[in-house]
């Protein structure tokens, strides 16, 4: 029996091996995003608004690396996360092996398709001075 | 298995909210990449964001992302200390008006232009 009824449907700690390595995955990655996606939100939102940012508002802010590594792990952390995230759930409802292998095998690519998407970005945006 | 606690609905809010903001991550991913063409593609892009209809769905994903991380956080803490058990009710409520706390200037920053009240 459940220990009690909120604890229906979360995953319980893994007993090893990769699951035991993915539950702890999740839960570190949600630690580090706290902050950041709290950050990101804020400064958005908050401070500026979808109203105002533009291109030249991104170019901008991405003068300086920093902000360049803010977005580069807040992507990789919120893609690796979600995709893992959506690995368990896919799990509670597809049950044959075949077909959760061919999930498996959907995550990695629309993970490694949209990790390099965003990081491209990230990595080779130039922006011609007085720009 | 459903036992009509506030439990069950936080984890079902958490599954809904984890699906709907990885989907906005793709769409938002895309919308970035238009950097890369050039600022008239990337403004004509983020025009998206600046229509009327769209602040509801923007209120909506900070809401969902809110949620997910004020409850995550909840998970966490009954995962590393089972003993927090016993005050998971406590919990869940002062969260929940947090939450709304933190809301209400959300909803007054975002859709305030939209329905005039600034
Ligand atoms: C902001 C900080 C965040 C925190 C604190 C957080 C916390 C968590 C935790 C603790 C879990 C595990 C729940 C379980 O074991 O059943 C989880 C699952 C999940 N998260 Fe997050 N998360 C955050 C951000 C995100 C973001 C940005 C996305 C989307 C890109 C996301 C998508 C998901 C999904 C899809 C799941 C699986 C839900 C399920 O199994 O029902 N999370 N999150």
């Amino acid at each position: 029996m459940r220990e009690a009824a909120f604890r229906t449907g979360y995953q319980e700690r893994p007993a090893g091996g990769l699951p035991l390595f993915l539950w702890f995955y999740i839960r570190v990655s949600a630690l580090a995003m706290i902050g950041l996606v709290i950050g990101h939100l804020y400064i958005m939102h908050v401070i500026n608004s979808t109203d105002t940012i533009d291109f030249q508002f991104v170019a901008q802010r991405f003068r300086t690396p920093f902000w360049r590594a803010y977005d580069l792990l807040i992507l990789l952390f919120a893609l690796s996360h979600g995709l893992i995230g959506l690995r368990g759930i896919l799990d509670d409802y597809i049950h044959h092996r075949g077909w959760r292998a061919a999930a498996e095998a959907a995550l990695w690519i629309v993970g490694i398709v949209f990790a390099a998407l965003g990081a491209l970005v990230l990595f080779t945006l130039q922006f011609s001075p007085g720009s | 298995m459903y036992r009509g606690s506030p439990g069950m609905l936080a984890w079902v809010l958490h599954r809904i909210t984890g699906v709907a903001v990885l989907l906005f991550l793709f769409g938002h991913i895309i919308e970035t990449s238009m950097l890369g063409l050039g600022p008239d593609a990337y403004n004509r892009t983020i025009e998206i964001y600046r229509q009327a209809w769209f602040k509801p769905i923007e209120f909506l994903l900070v809401a969902a992302v809110l949620f997910h991380a004020g409850n995550g956080l909840i998970v966490m803490i009954l995962d590393f200390w089972p003993n927090a058990t016993r005050v998971y009710r406590r919990m869940f409520w002062i969260g929940a008006g947090v939450y709304i706390l933190v809301l209400l200037p959300v909803a007054y920053l975002i859709l305030g232009k939209v329905v005039g009240l600034r």
